[in-house]
């Protein structure tokens, strides 16, 4: 295997809503000069590009057509798209980079939430013959997986609070975030449900923002980072969609994700989790004690930038590597309800 | 560093029709993941991964469906990865899933994209407008034909050449059992007699719409091994360019051509019209023919219809083209891609069948999507690269 | 460049989507129409409610299939307050998973009770059936708790169901870019503005959020006048769902005088069989009083009669 590395990561800012479109094109151009810039290339240094976007987010078939314009694909460029969060387009940039076609790769992802009513169209991810009909929005089963683990004592709304307190607290010190600081546990506690068992601070909020990751490879990563953030373990799995038949206290993709990629040390652990119960239920099924930093950045519950916020863990996470807080992190990445489909990367140092 | 080698298992396809009301949407794709899983005899514990190729969520109104199907297709407790790159879909789905083993990740990928536009209607889902912008394009057809008329008056190339192609495709596709028409009675005045679409483009030089599924399993040269004749994967290609900008080619995209060039360099190939036993081409409107031939490099710009009038593009001719009877016989979309590339393999498998190039041992799958803005593009061959 | 709000407007987005079920799926809803709840058995014994199509060990197709009873315990709730159009309640419910006696997994659905209070895990509850079964999930209009008497639903067989239709929708708040705005308001004052790129100089109309070429934003704006040439185009003859104008009609791109990219547009007073590549064409706008931010300000283009544009002038823009 080649050894591939993070050498350049930029975001936009988390925020409620952007005037730009749909097309994420206003969120991307200035973040795409931003690494630019950092890296001292141009678009012609970057051997392949991948996106990763959602067509029913945008209300807009074909919509990651239009975005491409922010990278002015003139001559013509190697580019793939995932409809899927961008640590996926990030996972086939990955893969390209090691059958050795190219040294290089761009990343990013978009999403502007602002636009529709997002737990209601994430619940056209259901099954369309059972669920989808009825609409269970994505609070509704996030709520359904949260009761469960309350039931079976597994997790507490004080122990759900908490992580919202931490949060957006750690927040305070990410100048990209939406939502930074928090009342008391005890103050957000007396709060009404948003939606029982789940409160409002329980809950990430509506992000529109965008992200973009380089990758490179071996020498060509050295070149354009003093420190980069190398990828020794990239794994992800899914588990059955059938809500009723799997037992959603636990998350065995994430389990086998992390294990294959081998996260035994790390010191801080981007967790892509926009429910707090599940950072809870992540913690645990990953034995991530706690001498491990959880989500430093404040994570999805302080800014949410739909298929973006896979990929800002793993830009998160390697900024440690790269400043050199860290020697060996974690960012992990989710998609589908309940925690479905999951995906670990793991990104260490080398002195 | 040497690329691993990659090679396809085998292949599977469904019986594409109008409307498959006999199955689900899991159906649809299991129709075609078992015939693959037959045909490269292999199990589900041999399947490391799963890849899904598919054109626009709304068309069958699910967003990203392969959550809904992660049981059905396999994949759960396993890597599964969703590909979405417009009407080239099928084939970067094949290339996404030649990547994974190639970068030595995996030993075996199974590959599937797949449609089901009878749930909604595809003309509808490719015509959706946003607001402001004015209603005038019509559909995919609406949007190439006044590109063929530029194609026409370009290269000069007699009028009937469209209808050509529709009649060799579709005479193809009448004795291919899993293609949705079959029009064994087509003649080039019967094609030349049916409505014009949108001028230059007639209903019978149209693609139909379809449902159907494709899946392919590719594996590394130690999962070959057990395969007789696998189609070992030469090289592959992709490559994008804008919808619009100032001095676009829309005939001759260049996102095409340096696709194009890139993969024959990759796979050694200098004279791409003899080195190459047979194409599966991504043709939903007849003239695409002639425009891909040169497009592709087969045929220097503005002679590829002199190809087609000679008759070398159907079997038995030097460049045989859509033995199967291309995406002018079947259309799901999402599919048509693959079922490019998994033809292609057929062939220099020798398990094309009823439409067998005789001797066929490297052979190109083609497809593109978008305003002729995506291309994926692979070249398989009997020997080993 | 003028800082004005982008204009925006919904996206509604709804199709009566007509699915076949198959030969399992089938069973389930042709059991729901009879007012049965019909499940699967796999390989390892478990009773799969609704029915899984392929078994979660071998893959095989799943082909026994085993009648549960209607009534269940409730496995976990959540509180809806404020339910949404189409969801299965339109007053405060509860959503559920119900594990049916004889069913090994639970079916999600909606609970109607009148608050939190009152539902709990472990409960008892039952499905309320629809009067009018059709073969769909929402044949269960939703649970109630198992109490009280019941009261009986006629239970006949039916044909066996094939397809479910089920509406999907949703909106979404398009917005322009400032761009497009810029655009899309020079038009509601009759005026063709495009943008000229800083980098490679051409002028884009309609704007982009950014030069496709070099991937900056486009903001020098430029006046075109409203007439050039017709490069390519087509004759739609054809209807489809969603269209908005009568067929037969001429589907050309218009490369103003002055403009680096085509634009589509109708061409009409003339035949469509007089529509050249090259013909020179004007606007003919609409009433004034009739402008919206919108290129359907002009109606169509109409020949000049000037003399068509030499081949080689405009070849490039094909």
């Amino acid at each position: 295997m080649r050894d591939v590395a993070v050498v350049g990561f930029a975001q936009s800012p988390q925020v409620r809503r952007t005037d730009g479109t749909t097309n994420g094109v206003e969120m991307l151009i200035p973040i795409f000069a931003e690494v630019y810039e950092k890296l001292g290339i141009t678009k012609s240094d970057i051997g392949f590009w991948c996106s990763g976007s959602s067509d029913y987010l945008a209300g807009r078939a074909f919509s990651f057509i239009s975005a491409i314009d922010a990278i002015g694909p003139v001559p013509p460029i190697n580019e793939s798209h995932v409809e899927a969060d961008g640590a996926w387009a990030l996972y086939e940039a990955w893969c390209k980079i090691q059958t050795g076609d190219v040294d290089t790769a761009l990343i990013y992802g978009f999403g502007k939430s602002s636009a529709g009513n997002l737990p209601r169209t994430m619940a056209l991810q259901l099954d369309p013959y059972t669920l989808a009909p009825l609409l269970p929005d994505s609070v509704a089963v996030a709520g359904l997986q949260a009761r469960l683990g309350i039931d079976a004592g597994l997790w507490s709304e004080a122990d759900m609070a908490e992580v919202a307190v931490r949060s957006r607290r750690d927040a305070e010190s990410n100048p990209y975030a939406q939502l930074r600081g928090s009342k008391d546990a005890a103050e957000l506690l007396t709060d009404g449900y948003l939606a029982d068992p789940l409160r409002r601070h329980d809950v990430a909020p509506i992000t529109d923002g965008a992200a973009v990751i380089v990758l490179a490879a071996e020498d060509r990563a050295r070149e354009l980072s003093a420190n980069p953030a190398w990828i020794t373990g990239i794994e992800h799995r899914v588990d059955s969609a059938n809500l009723g038949a799997r037992d959603l206290t636990t998350s065995a993709s994430t389990v086998a994700a992390a294990r294959a990629a081998g996260i035994d040390g790390v010191e801080v652990a981007e967790l892509y989790t926009p429910f707090t119960h599940q950072e809870l239920l992540l913690r645990r099924d990953l034995g991530l004690g706690d001498h491990v930093r959880i989500t430093p950045s404040g994570g999805a519950l302080a800014g949410n930038p739909m298929f973006a916020t896979g990929l800002v863990r793993i830009g998160e996470a390697a900024a440690h590597i790269s400043s050199g807080a860290a020697g060996k992190v974690l960012a992990h990445a989710t998609s589908g309800p309940a925690l479905q489909q999951n995906l670990v990367c793991v990104l260490e140092g080398r002195s | 560093m040497a690329k691993v080698r990659a090679a396809v298992l085998g292949t599977g396809q469904t019986h594409h029709k109008a409307k498959r009301p006999d199955v689900s949407m899991a159906g649809l794709c299991r129709e075609a993941i078992d015939r693959a899983m037959l045909d490269a005899q292999v199990g589900w514990d041999d399947i490391d991964a799963v890849v899904v190729g598919k054109a626009p969520d709304f068309f069958e109104g699910v967003m990203m469906p392969e959550l809904f199907l992660a049981d059905a297709l396999g994949a759960v407790g396993k890597p599964l990865l969703r590909v979405h790159t417009a009407g080239s879909v099928g084939g970067a789905t094949a290339n996404v899933a030649a990547s994974i083993v190639q970068a030595g990740v995996h030993k075996r990928v199974l590959a599937v994209a797949w449609e089901k536009q009878s749930e909604s209607n595809a003309m509808w889902g490719l015509s959706i407008l946003p607001p402001f912008q004015m209603p005038v394009g019509a559909g995919a057809g609406g949007y190439f034909a006044p590109h063929v008329r530029s194609y026409i008056r370009r290269s000069g190339a007699p009028t009937e050449i469209g209808a050509m192609v529709a009649v060799k495709d579709r005479l193809n596709g009448a004795i291919n059992p899993y293609a949705h028409l079959h029009q064994p009675d087509i003649t080039l005045e019967s094609v030349l007699a049916s409505q014009m679409l949108w001028d230059p483009i007639r209903f019978d030089e149209t693609c139909p719409s379809s449902d159907g599924a494709c899946a392919v399993v590719i594996g590394n040269e130690e999962a070959a091994a057990s395969v007789d004749r696998p189609a070992w994967i030469h090289a592959t290609a992709m490559r994008s360019e804008p919808t619009t900008y100032s001095g676009r080619d829309q005939v001759n995209p260049k996102a095409g051509q340096q696709a194009a060039a890139a993969l024959w360099k990759q796979a050694g190939i200098t004279n791409p019209l003899e080195e190459i036993d047979c194409a599966e081409i991504y043709v939903p409107f007849s003239w695409f023919e002639p425009m891909w031939i040169e497009n592709l490099g087969f045929m220097p710009e503005g002679k590829g219809w002199t190809l087609t009038e000679a008759g070398e593009t159907a079997i038995g001719g030097k460049l045989p083209i859509n033995m199967s009877g291309g995406v002018l016989s079947s259309n799901p979309i999402g599919a048509s891609g693959m079922l490019r590339f998994a033809e292609a393999a057929r062939q220099v498998m020798g398990r094309a069948e009823e439409h067998q190039v005789d001797g066929a041992r490297k052979a190109l799958g083609h497809a593109y999507g978008g305003g002729s803005q995506f291309y994926s593009m692979w070249v398989v061959g009997s020997d080993k690269p | 460049m003028s800082v004005t709000a982008p204009l925006s407007a919904p996206i509604e987005l709804a199709f009566d989507y007509t699915r076949s079920v198959g030969p399992t799926l089938g069973r389930f809803m042709t059991g729901l129409a009879e007012g049965r709840i019909v499940g699967v058995r796999a390989s390892d014994g478990r009773v799969f409610v609704p029915p899984v199509e392929y078994d979660p060990l071998t893959g095989a197709a799943v082909s026994e299939f085993v009648d549960v009873a209607d009534e269940g315990s409730v496995i976990s709730w959540t509180w809806a307050p404020s339910p949404l159009e189409g969801q299965p309640l339109q007053t405060p419910f509860a959503w559920v998973l119900v594990k049916l006696d004889g069913a090994d997994t639970s079916i999600l659905h909606a609970l109607d009770v009148s608050g939190p209070d009152a539902v709990s895990t472990g409960m008892r509850v039952r499905v309320r059936w629809a009067g009018e079964r059709v073969g769909a999930i929402t044949d269960i209009v939703c649970f109630e708790p198992a109490e009280g008497p019941r009261t009986d639903i006629t239970r006949t067989t039916v044909e066996p169901v094939e397809i479910v239709t089920t509406p999907v929708s949703m909106s979404v708040m398009h917005s322009a870019s400032g761009n497009e705005t810029t655009y899309l308001q020079g038009l509601e004052r009759g005026k063709l503005i495009g943008q000229r790129c800083p980098q490679c100089k051409k002028v884009y109309i309609p704007p982009r959020g950014a030069c496709p070429v070099d991937g900056v934003p486009t903001v020098e704006n430029v006046e075109l006048p409203d007439r050039g040439i017709v490069t390519t185009f087509c004759v739609v003859n054809v209807p489809f769902m969603g269209q908005k104008i009568q067929p037969p009609y001429v589907a050309a791109y218009v490369l103003l005088d002055g403009a680096d990219i085509a634009l589509m547009h109708l061409i009409l007073e003339c035949d469509a069989a007089d529509v050249r590549m090259g013909m020179r064409v004007e606007a003919k706008w609409r009433p004034e009083s009739e402008w919206v931010p919108g290129l359907q300000n002009i109606e169509y283009f109409r020949p000049t009669g000037e003399p068509d544009a030499d081949y080689d002038s405009f070849k490039e823009h094909l």
